[in-house]
């Protein structure tokens, strides 16, 4: 005899099936039969109510980034529904597994402007993996199912599913049974003998191979396979944005960080490599730089799981298609135990200029103004080696990036792709829910904290206790440096005035500081990391400091500048 | 810039079309022709489109639509590769016809599928340079309306679409 109960029932229970044990979201009257529901279940499975949708997914992100799990949102219908679109596209191009919630105007309203009725589907299809609309109570739980298995499988990504009304109040039987595949969506796709033998022959016949590698490795959970492939070849390895974390900086292969900002040498020596080892990672064009002078004297094997990322951007000679985990072990086994010193030393060569050029300024420097690097440097010092670093977008986010000291996997959660400003502290929020014994760091900077601020309401009701690093320049850092350089300092519409940061922070009884003066800052952060409970650190730093080294937009990744 | 013809093999879910269409929409390409009907697979669909693009485009478009959930499979051919064909309606007022449409009719191997009190409707089927053609006389015999579908197309390699549905 099954179980007969209401759709809403059935959402909850579903999501309870699926080990789902936290939902960020917002109620509303179409979701309100979902939430009547949750109001049974809050030993099962709980619920962190946001500020506004945006910070609900964001916060899942986060959540979902951090621990490997699906994140889950749940929205109502019209503005509710839309206010995900944001997060939708940044788990989307970032990878990030997601199931969304919708609630929807009951069936026999749909198409007539009823209240709050918006398309999501129509709207939410560009920036999902997939989604669907669910009208009957008898497909609710299939749809979660199928939703489940589609985030999580094979190449990550958001799902959204939009449940109308009616099919919520309405009773069915429960019966969950899990998703474990169908016909038109292949998750396993085996590797290649050949392309693996042929990958093996470029390596072992190269003289300057170069390993290049993203969070494909850490989505596939291949952060040991890639250690044991690096050991063994002995070749330099560098990482994307949303590759840091995968190998531990201290490795004696790492040289460093790839990308527009990146470190010197990793991009430099990207056109004088002769066999590019691309791992997990798509070829950005914030990592390529100009593409018809990009890597164009090596030869490109590229591992990756998505066959519609290989010859997207950079043409492979060698595609090894399939999960990272398994042709890491493969490749390992067919090569060479090597060492490249003459070749790993023009790497370290480069590291010290970039080092006397721009690390010493940016974390020991001589002028007045506060850096952003000394604080991060500050904030390395009293970090856990597992302390997740959460960070927004601009150039907070590059100087984080570059000074932080990532020691294990899943340590980075930022914007990547999509670079959304307001990303962190809702994501950090999230990624503090997963596990509150984490030390979660969340560093943003003026402009992007003020786009999201409203989620200090949630840390309030949650007390989850995030360390809110803002590096308050009085400006949009990144827009004004590009202002800068290239729009012969015209700073248009980028300088902010600001409101009290510590007294908005402490209007949410979130203990702050600010602090202006270096001889404080490191009392400062000490305070910080201490603290039990939230914490709002405001740093004031030098108002007109640019990141560096950069590659200007349509440039070749060897015309990386230093200053 | 070549003509090529996308075949997908799709799941017939609501929306299918709609995430076809704006991977070209996204890319700022224009579909020539869109065809779509039940497949001789009960449940699977398929699409033809028409696009004319060059090679690098139409792989990285046939890999995104594969890349859909729902989407089974998609490949694409030149023209070289493909049997296709077109059907064209013309709407002509039943006051023009004289013999030198008949004569016109007679050439093209057109059919006269519909004869009402007002009009006739002729049928032509073959490819869009000899329904172009038609048109092109017709339009001296007072046409008032004229339809024609997109392309309905076999692909000449000999592999069938169960060996993409398992």
């Amino acid at each position: 005899m099954k179980d007969m109960m209401r759709g809403a029932d059935i959402v909850v229970r579903s999501l309870i099936a699926e080990q789902a044990e936290l939902i960020f979201g917002y109620p509303g009257g179409a979701i309100m039969p979902v939430y009547d529901a949750l109001y049974d279940y809050h030993e099962q499975i709980k619920h962190v109510l946001t500020r506004h949708e945006q910070g609900a997914i964001h916060a899942a992100q986060g959540y979902a980034r951090v621990s490997g799990k699906v994140g889950v949102c749940l929205a109502t219908s019209g503005p509710g529904a839309t206010n995900l679109i944001t997060g939708l596209a940044d788990a989307l191009i970032d990878s990030t597994p997601l199931v969304c919630i919708t609630g929807q105007v009951a069936a026999h309203l749909l198409g007539t402007d009823a209240f709050q009725e918006t398309d999501v589907v129509g709207m939410s299809m560009p920036g999902t993996k997939w989604n669907i609309q669910v009208q009957k109570v008898e497909d609710i739980a299939p749809a979660i199912a199928k939703g489940f298995y589609i985030a999580r499988s094979g190449r990550p990504g958001p799902v959204l599913i939009d449940i109308t009304k009616n099919a919520q109040v309405d009773f069915g039987a429960f019966n969950y049974v899990p998703c474990l595949g169908f016909r038109s969506y292949k998750t396993h796709i085996p590797i290649e003998k050949t392309a693996i033998q042929e990958a093996a022959e470029l390596i072992n016949s190269a003289e300057r191979p170069y390993v290049v590698f993203g969070q494909g490795v850490v989505l596939g959970k291949a952060e040991a396979e890639l250690k044991f492939f690096l050991d063994k070849s002995g070749i330099p390895a560098a990482c994307t944005l949303l590759g840091s974390g995968a190998l531990p900086q201290e490795h004696p292969n790492y040289v460093g960080k790839l990308g527009m900002h990146g470190n010197y040498a990793p991009n430099l020596l990207t056109n004088q490599c002769d066999v590019l080892i691309a791992v997990g990672m798509r070829f950005d064009d914030r990592v390529t730089g100009d593409l018809k002078r990009y890597a164009k004297q090596a030869k490109v094997i590229h591992l990756e799981l998505d066959p519609a990322e290989v010859n997207k951007n950079v043409r492979a000679h060698v595609a090894v298609i399939g999960d990272c985990r398994e042709s890491l072990s493969m490749l390992t086994e067919a090569i060479e135990n090597k060492s490249y010193p003459e070749w790993m030393g023009k790497f370290r060569d480069l590291e010290e200029m970039e080092r006397s050029s721009v690390v010493q300024h940016d974390i020991t420097p001589t002028k007045v103004g506060l850096t952003m690097g000394e604080v991060v440097h500050q904030i390395n010092q009293y970090k856990a080696d597992d302390a997740v670093l959460v960070t927004d977008v601009g150039q907070h986010q590059m100087i984080a990036w570059r000074y932080f000291n990532y020691k294990k996997p899943r340590t980075q959660i930022t914007s990547g792709g999509l670079g959304t400003m307001g990303f962190a502290l809702p994501a950090a929020l999230g990624a503090q829910m997963f596990d509150y014994s984490r030390q979660v760091i969340c560093i943003a900077g003026d402009g992007g904290i003020q786009m999201t601020i409203q989620e200090l309401g949630t840390i309030m009701q949650t007390k989850a206790p995030v360390k809110i690093v803002l590096l308050n320049n009085n400006y949009l850092g990144m827009v004004r440096q590009w202002q800068q350089l290239f729009f012969d300092k015209r700073y248009s519409f980028t300088e902010l005035d600001n409101p009290d940061f510590v007294k908005l922070a402490e209007a949410y009884g979130i203990k702050s500081q600010k602090v202006s003066e270096r001889g404080d800052l490191q009392e400062a952060v000490e305070d910080m990391m201490i603290h039990d409970g939230p914490f709002f650190l405001e740093v004031v730093v030098e108002k007109e400091d640019n990141v560096f080294p950069m590659i200007a937009t349509g440039c070749s990744v060897e015309e990386v500048r230093l200053s | 810039m070549k003509r090529y013809t996308i075949f997908v093999i799709t799941e017939n879910f609501i929306g299918i079309l709609n995430r076809i269409t704006i991977i070209f929409t996204r890319r700022g390409i224009n579909i020539d022709a869109l065809t779509a009907s039940e497949s001789r697979l009960q449940g699977i669909h398929r699409v033809t489109i028409e696009v004319t693009v060059n090679e690098d485009t139409v792989i990285q478009l046939v890999n995104q639509i594969e890349k859909i959930i729902d989407v089974i499979k998609a490949f694409y051919h030149e023209d070289t590769g493909v049997v296709y064909q077109e059907l064209a309606l013309y709407k002509i007022p039943v006051t023009r016809l004289d013999s030198g449409l008949e004569k016109v009719i007679r050439e093209h191997n057109a059919k006269i599928i519909a004869a009402e009190p007002d009009f006739v409707v002729l049928e032509l089927t073959g490819h869009k340079e000899k329904t172009q053609e038609l048109l092109e006389i017709l339009k001296g015999y007072g046409l008032l309306e004229f339809a024609r579908s997109g392309r309905v197309a076999v692909a000449k390699r000999m592999l069938t679409i169960d060996s993409y549905v398992k």
